[in-house]
Parts: structure tokens; C-alpha cells; sequence
């Protein structure tokens, strides 16, 4: 094999070598940490993602060893491809600082940030996003844009309100499917993800748009609400599929299975797009070869209930108190919550009061 | 000094026959004698800028233009129109719809396009019927389809319908929008020179910079160079209106003085009712407004003539951009908070959604200024204003959100007391009627009509 010549680049003063062809957002990636620019729309498996939501930008201070001259205009590191000699800033420049926090504060106007309510916090891109390079506030002082829940097939629930408009389910479905009943309608900030003329999102991968969404527009509603995603554990499994890999990750509490999803990578891209039939209707630990509990990195919440390496925090009340303390009501006891016979994954929506005394009388 | 208008009063001038007789399709002809490059080179000469609103020189975007081997190429005619302000292509295409089309071949041999298309803007639907009329007498009379004049050249030209929407005007947009898409902006590059039409090498030109290859041709590069000054080379079609005695279009050579534009009556015909010139917006809406004082002399206190490199003395700071030549001209009564606050909503009703600083800046640009049009703003609203464009500038996709930015920008930069002014006075900004009165000049229509 001949060897393709490498290009040098230089982002925030670490040099990569890189084959041509790649973006400067993915050869930060592979210097990773805090020079990694932040990306909403981009998705590296999906063709011709990308560009849109702009959270990606950075300073091209000198465009190639050709021609030095840096790049007027701040560019999209996701859509510029990295020239020989290229040096370009991401967190040392001021102006890439200062569009960042402009962009997640644009982006941050009509998402409501309700992250206790919604059902992807945890999982949320634009949570990490606004923590990492927005600010504490906003000076929006308007009323936000709401849509109405849309019922866009079965299993695939669209609240429009926390939409950001990446585009990624868009060329999923588009790349994906067969046949794409969705798309973007209207324009500007009326513009909104649908289906064509109230049809159903039901291709054979079209589950696979919920783990693309980058925030909880688009959420499985086979496990939305069940419960909350650090309190699951994520472990690695596959099973034999006629139509995908077969490769996912299975949520679980206890034995049961609450979720299925495609396994991510680092950049919280799924390694394998998964069918249907593994996703919302392959339920039971007997359906699948269990590998091992996932390796999450250990900033996530979803670290919270992971058992590699876990450490459990000390409880120093028994030592300070020197006995231990009298519970004034055994909340287990007195909600039936999480009672073993009641298996949550398996009532339709989310648990209510009724389920419980239903099964008991 | 007058290239395209020349015969707009003839009688049938929109009909082949008188047409042909005033001298047209006289390039064609000469063309078909030249080598293509030899055109491109005429063009080249001829220093002739795009007058769809960047000013890009034509010829050396027409040299851009990829040739594979075996991959047709595509030119592209803009006739969507749609930045306010700005109607000099409608009438150039209602009354002299055979320039266009003669423009369009030698353009097209020129490029290597043997299927040509015009985008035009869905609202100017009778004029998809006027071009389509004139394509067929050309056809008839062999100036289009196969073996044009027996040069070998064959030719098409499509007219194709915009559904109304300002965004498909952007080249990139347009392009999608021809193939059947979502008018939504492509991320370049690649640019259309490279992948355009069905990623097909593509020259996307306005209709007047089209119009203008005939003259071009017929005169020669060099003369047509002569006329103008700098790098304004040839003549430019102005639409201006507002608060004008003669709102219309005028064909100008660019060493004319932005005053004697204004107040002279060969063109604009001064102010209605002696009133005093309070500002303009040269340029079709998205370039920055300028107050009186800086738009007849430029900061250096020379006198601004109508050209690219007078109009855009001084940046962004003094100055502002010929774009397309919508003249906008506001009298004393005329209030700026307002007209921003109009075009504000234009640009968020306009704006295709693709990119956040856009989508959602324009609308919050939009909100802060209606507030504050109507009285219930803040002081630090304005700084807000500011900020917000400032984050919007430089960092979308295509240039529709510089043109939402740039307006308001300027606006604050030279009118920032009238802004205080309405948070200082909030009864009086909510009483205070400054009515249409502006828009309803009637637009002046040549009397052929
Ligand atoms: C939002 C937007 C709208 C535009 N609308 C038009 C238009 O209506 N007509 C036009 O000729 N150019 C328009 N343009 C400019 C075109 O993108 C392109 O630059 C032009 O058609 C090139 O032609 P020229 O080189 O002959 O000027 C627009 C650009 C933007 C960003
Ligand atoms: S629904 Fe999700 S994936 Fe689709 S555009 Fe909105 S945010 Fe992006
Ligand atoms: S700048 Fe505005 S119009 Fe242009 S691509 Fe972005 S959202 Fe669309
Ligand atoms: S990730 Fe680059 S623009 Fe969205």
C-alpha cells in the first residue's frame, strides 16, 4: 500500500498530521480535550451533515503553508478540510470564544432549558454544550416558540419546542430509509421538523433518528419517562439480526431492559445504525449475548450507575452518629416503587399511581 | 448614457421584429465569429462587475468555470428579484425581453451551455409569458435550438418559476431550488463553478450583468471599459424610489453625482414637497443606510458619485455598497427606527432556517425592535441590537445574514439618538403616526406599457 502523504496542521499550538481530505473539526478530534470544537449538526456518518448550526466555528490564522494569509470570516471546522501547514485557533482565539457563547445563546432562545422535565437530560448535547461554552443566563425576554406534541408514528415521539434544527433525522431518514415522509417545513424560526401530511414514521431504521437528535425533540417511546438515564446501566450486547449488526446497548435496572439503543462513540456518534426490531421489540435479557457493562467516560452522569471501577461515596452518618439512622418512612415500603414483581419497562408509557394499585387489587 | 434602455420607448420594441430592427441580435451574430474565449476575454476586458448586488468582475467568474471533458456546463440566469427596493430586472426583462435572451445565448456559447435557464421570481408571472413569447420568436427566426445561425451551437433557454421566496435569489439556494429542492443554501465550497446545476460545472449571473454581454459585445471591451470610472466600468441600472418626485429606473453611467441623482430632474426629480433628504439606502435593502451628510460627500468631504469604489468610501464606518441598485430615499419625516424595524421582519421572515445565528437572531433583532418602535423599549436594548447583529455577521452560511445584519447595524451607528429618542419618549414613539405615505408613490411606469 502506497502511502498517502500527510498534511500538518496546528490547532490552538498542537501539531497533527492528518491524510488530505480531513476537516479541521476531525483532526481536533484527534488531539481531543478541550481544543475539540463543539458540534450539533455534524455527524460524521452521515453524508453531507454539517455546516448548519454553526457551534463549530473557529479562526484560521494562517490558511496553508502555500498561502499564509489567515481566513477572513470564521469558519465551520466541521466543512473546511485541513490545507499542509494550516494553523488554526479554536479556544485560544477571543472571537471563536465569543461567536460560541453567541451561538449556544441563539440556540438556547427557543429551547427551553427544562432539562428536569425532558426526558434526553443527561444524554443532552446542548446541556453539555451551554455548560461548557455558553453563559449562567439569557437576554432573550420573549415568549419562546412552542409547537404542539406531534404523533409521528408509534414508537417515535417529536416535540417540536426542543428542536434545534440540526438536520441530522433528516438525512438519517434521508440516508436510511427507503422511502423519507420527513423533512423541514416552513422557513426561518417557523421552520419545523415533520411528516408529510400526517404520515408515520415507520421505515425499518427510522429508530435510528432518535439517537442521532442531539436533545430530546425526537425520543423513544417505548422508554420515555420510564426512568431516568443515570439510573440505568448501560452494558454492551448483540444478538443475531437478519436486518442490522445486531450490536447495541441495553439500559437496564436490575434485570430488566429498559431501553435499546446503538452503541456510541466517544463523540456520542453511534458505531452501527440499528433496525426496528432491535430497538423497540427486542425486550428480554434472554434476546441478547451480553458483552459487558459499557465504558463511560467517568465526567457523564451517566457514569452514576456504572459499576466499572465504581466507587460508592462513604456514608459517614453511622460513623458520626455512631449507630444508624432511624428512618422516619421507608419510602420503598410506602410508594410501592420498585417493588420486584412490577416490572416498569413493561407498562405502556411512563408509571402512574394507577399501575400499582391496578396490579394490586 | 444609455446601452440597455436605448430602444425601451420604440414601439413593439418587445417584439422580435422591431427588435431586430433597432439593431438586435447584431451580437449574436459577431459572436458566432469569435471563439468563446475570445468572449470571455472581450468581457474580461470590458471590467463589467455583477449587478446582481456582490459586484464580482463577470469575466473572471466566467473564467472559474470548470470544463471537464464529457460534463455539460450550465449557465443560470437570477431573475429572482427580491431584495426590496430593487425592480430594475423586471422591467428590463417586461420590456426588452429579446436583450435578455440575445445576452443569454452569446453568454451561453461563451460558457459552453446548451441548456440555459432563467430563475425568475414567481409573483412576476406575466413575465414568465413575455420571455416565453420572445423565446419562441427567436427560436423561429433560428437564434435558438439546434445549429444556431449554422454555427453548430445548440442552444436552449428554460424559464423556470421561484415560488416567492427572497432566499432563493442567493446563487447557491436558486440552485436547489432548480433541481426541485428546498431553496436552501448550499455550504460552499464546492462552488457552482465547480458543482452547480445536478453538480454540474454552473455560472449563476443577474439579469442585467446578462443584458450587459450584448453591448459588450456590439461596442467591444475596451470601449465599453472607457465608460464609467475605476473599476465602475459601463452603465447600471438604478431602481429608486421612496421619497422622491420620480421614483422609476435609470440607466447611469457611474461618474454621476449621488446629489444631482437625487435632486436633478433628468432623474429622480428631488424631494416631494421641498421637504429635507434624511437619509438613503443606496443599494437595495441589505446594504447599510447612510445619513445626508455622508451620502453626497464622503468622509474626506470628496463629492460620493454613484460608483462601487464612491459608495463604498470609507468601509462600513462612512460608507456603504452599490449592491443592486435599489435606491431607497428617505425625507426628514421619515422615521429610521421603523424602516429598520421593517426590514428586520423582512430578513426573519426570509431567513431559510438552515443555521442558528440567523434563524434565530433575526427574529430577536426583529422583537427588540418593535419594541422599541412602539415605545417599550429599553437603553440597553440598543447595545443589545448591537451585539446580537454583531454575532449574526460573518458567521452564517450564505450572505442572508450579513444583509439582515448590516442594516441594522448601520442604522444604530448613525441614527443611535433616534433610537434613544423612542426610549426617552415612549408616549410620543406609540402616538407618533409616520404613516406609508412613502409607499404610495406610484411606480413609474414607461408609457410603451
Ligand atoms: C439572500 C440573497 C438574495 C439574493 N437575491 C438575488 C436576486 O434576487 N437577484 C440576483 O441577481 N442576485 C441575488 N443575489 C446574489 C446572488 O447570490 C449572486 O451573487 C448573483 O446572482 C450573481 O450574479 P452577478 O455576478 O451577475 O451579480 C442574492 C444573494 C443573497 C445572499
Ligand atoms: S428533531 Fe432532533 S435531530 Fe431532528 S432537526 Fe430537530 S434537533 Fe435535529
Ligand atoms: S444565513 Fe439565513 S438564509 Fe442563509 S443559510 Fe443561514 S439561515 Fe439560511
Ligand atoms: S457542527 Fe459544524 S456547523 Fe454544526
Amino acid at each position: 500500500m502506497s502511502e498517502t502523504p500527510k498534511l500538518k496542521v496546528t490547532i490552538d499550538n498542537i501539531t497533527v498530521e492528518v491524510p488530505a481530505g480531513t476537516s479541521i473539526l476531525n483532526a481536533a478530534r484527534l488531539i481531543g480535550g478541550d481544543v475539540t470544537p463543539p458540534a450539533m449538526c455534524y455527524y460524521s456518518k452521515l453524508e453531507g451533515s454539517g455546516g448548519k448550526c454553526r457551534t463549530c466555528l473557529v479562526e484560521v490564522s494562517k490558511g496553508s503553508e502555500k498561502d499564509p494569509r489567515p481566513m477572513p470570516k470564521l469558519v465551520a471546522s466541521c466543512r473546511t478540510t485541513v490545507m499542509d501547514g494550516m494553523e488554526v485557533k479554536s479556544i485560544t482565539s477571543e472571537k471563536v470564544l465569543d461567536a460560541r457563547k453567541g451561538v449556544v445563546e441563539f440556540l438556547l432562545l427557543n429551547h427551553p432549558l427544562d432539562c428536569p422535565v425532558c426526558d434526553q437530560a443527561g444524554e443532552c448535547d446542548l446541556q453539555d454544550l451551554s455548560y461548557e461554552h455558553g453563559s449562567a443566563g439569557t437576554r432573550y425576554e420573549f415568549n419562546r416558540r412552542t409547537f404542539d406534541k406531534e404523533d409521528i408514528g408509534d414508537k417515535i415521539q417529536l416535540h417540536m419546542t426542543r428542536c434545534i434544527l440540526c438536520y441530522r433525522c433528516v438525512f438519517t431518514a434521508e440516508q436510511l430509509t427507503q422511502r423519507r415522509e420527513h423533512g423541514i417545513l416552513d422557513r426561518g424560526d417557523k421552520s419545523e421538523i415533520s411528516t408529510l401530511l400526517g404520515k408515520s414514521l415507520d421505515n425499518e431504521f427510522i429508530g435510528n433518528v432518535i439517537d442521532v437528535c442531539p436533545v430530546g425533540a425526537l425520543t423513544d417511546k417505548t422508554f420515555r419517562f420510564k426512568n431516568r438515564v443515570w439510573f440505568t446501566k448501560a452494558v454492551d450486547a448483540h444478538r443475531d439480526c437478519p436486518t442490522c449488526s445486531g450490536k447495541v446497548r441495553l439500559w437496564m435496572r436490575g434485570d430488566e431492559v429498559y431501553r435499546v439503543t446503538a452503541r456510541k462513540d466517544e463523540w456520542n456518534e453511534v458505531e452501527d445504525w440499528i433496525c426496528n426490531t432491535c430497538r423497540f421489540d427486542t425486550k428480554e435479557v434472554k434476546d441478547w449475548v451480553i458483552e459487558g457493562p459499557t465504558k463511560v467516560s467517568r465526567q457523564s452522569v451517566i457514569s452514576q450507575n456504572h459499576y466499572v471501577n465504581a466507587k460508592k461515596p462513604q456514608n459517614v452518618l453511622p460513623e458520626v452518629i455512631g449507630k444508624d439512622p432511624k428512618l422516619l418512612m421507608d419510602i420503598h415500603r410506602v410508594s410501592d416503587v420498585n417493588r420486584p414483581e412490577i416490572e416498569l419497562s413493561k407498562i405502556d408509557g411512563p408509571a402512574h399511581s394507577d399501575d400499582f394499585e391496578k396490579k394490586d387489587k | 448614457m444609455k446601452l440597455l434602455l436605448e430602444h425601451a420607448d420604440k414601439e413593439g420594441i418587445r417584439y422580435y421584429e422591431a427588435y431586430r430592427k433597432h439593431g438586435g441580435y447584431r451580437s449574436v451574430e459577431k459572436a458566432f465569429k469569435m471563439t468563446p474565449d475570445e468572449i470571455v476575454e472581450e468581457v474580461k476586458k470590458s471590467g463589467l462587475r455583477g449587478r446582481g448586488g456582490a459586484g464580482f468582475p463577470t469575466g473572471m467568474k466566467w473564467s472559474f468555470l470548470a470544463k471537464p471533458e464529457g460534463v455539460p456546463r450550465h449557465l443560470v440566469c437570477n431573475a429572482d428579484e427580491s431584495e426590496p427596493g430593487t425592480f430594475k430586472d423586471r422591467y428590463l426583462m417586461e420590456f426588452l425581453p429579446h436583450l435578455l435572451i440575445e445576452g443569454l445565448i452569446v453568454s451561453s456559447f461563451a460558457l459552453g451551455s446548451h441548456a440555459t435557464y432563467i430563475y425568475i421570481r414567481g409573483e412576476y408571472a406575466w413575465i414568465v409569458d413575455i420571455l416565453e413569447e420572445a423565446i419562441g420568436e427567436a427560436k423561429a427566426n433560428g437564434f435558438l435550438g439546434k445549429n444556431i445561425l449554422g454555427s453548430g451551437f445548440d442552444c436552449e433557454i428554460y424559464v423556470q418559476r421561484g415560488a416567492g421566496a427572497y432566499i432563493c435569489g442567493e446563487e447557491t439556494a436558486l440552485i436547489e431550488s432548480l433541481e426541485g429542492k428546498r431553496g436552501n443554501p448550499r455550504i460552499k465550497p464546492p462552488f457552482p463553478a465547480v458543482q452547480g446545476v445536478w453538480m454540474r460545472p454552473t455560472v449563476v449571473n443577474n439579469v442585467e450583468t446578462l443584458a450587459a454581454v450584448v453591448p459588450i459585445i456590439n461596442m467591444g471591451g475596451d470601449e465599453y471599459a472607457k465608460i464609467g470610472v475605476g473599476r465602475s466600468t459601463g452603465t447600471k441600472l438604478i431602481s429608486a424610489c421612496g421619497n422622491i418626485n420620480k421614483p422609476g429606473i435609470y440607466e447611469i453611467d457611474m461618474t454621476q453625482s449621488v446629489e444631482e441623482f437625487i435632486f436633478s430632474d433628468e432623474y429622480c426629480g428631488g424631494i416631494p414637497k421641498g421637504k429635507r433628504l434624511k437619509a438613503c439606502i443606496p443599494g437595495g435593502s441589505s446594504v447599510p443606510i447612510l445619513p445626508a451628510n455622508l451620502l453626497l460627500k464622503t468622509a474626506k468631504g470628496e463629492t460620493r458619485t454613484m460608483s462601487y469604489e464612491s459608495l463604498a468610501d470609507g468601509g462600513f464606518a462612512t460608507g456603504t455598497m452599490m449592491g443592486s441598485g435599489g435606491f431607497i430615499v428617505m425625507d426628514e419625516d421619515q422615521c429610521v427606527v421603523r424602516h429598520t424595524m421593517s426590514l428586520a421582519h423582512f430578513y426573519n421572515h426570509e431567513s431559510c432556517g438552515q443555521c442558528s445565528p440567523c434563524r434565530e437572531g433575526t427574529g430577536w433583532m426583529y422583537k427588540i425592535l418593535k419594541n422599541l418602535e412602539y415605545g417599550k423599549g429599553k437603553m440597553s436594548d440598543i447595545d443589545l441590537l448591537w451585539d446580537i447583529q454583531r454575532k449574526i455577521e460573518g458567521n452564517t452560511i450564505c450572505p442572508l445574514g450579513d444583509a439582515a445584519a448590516w442594516p441594522v447595524a448601520a442604522a444604530i451607528r448613525h441614527f443611535r439618538d433616534e433610537f434613544e429618542w423612542h426610549v426617552l419618549n415612549p408616549d410620543e414613539a406609540q402616538r407618533r403616526n409616520y404613516g406609508l405615505a412613502h409607499y404610495a408613490d406610484p411606480i413609474h411606469v414607461p408609457a410603451s406599457a
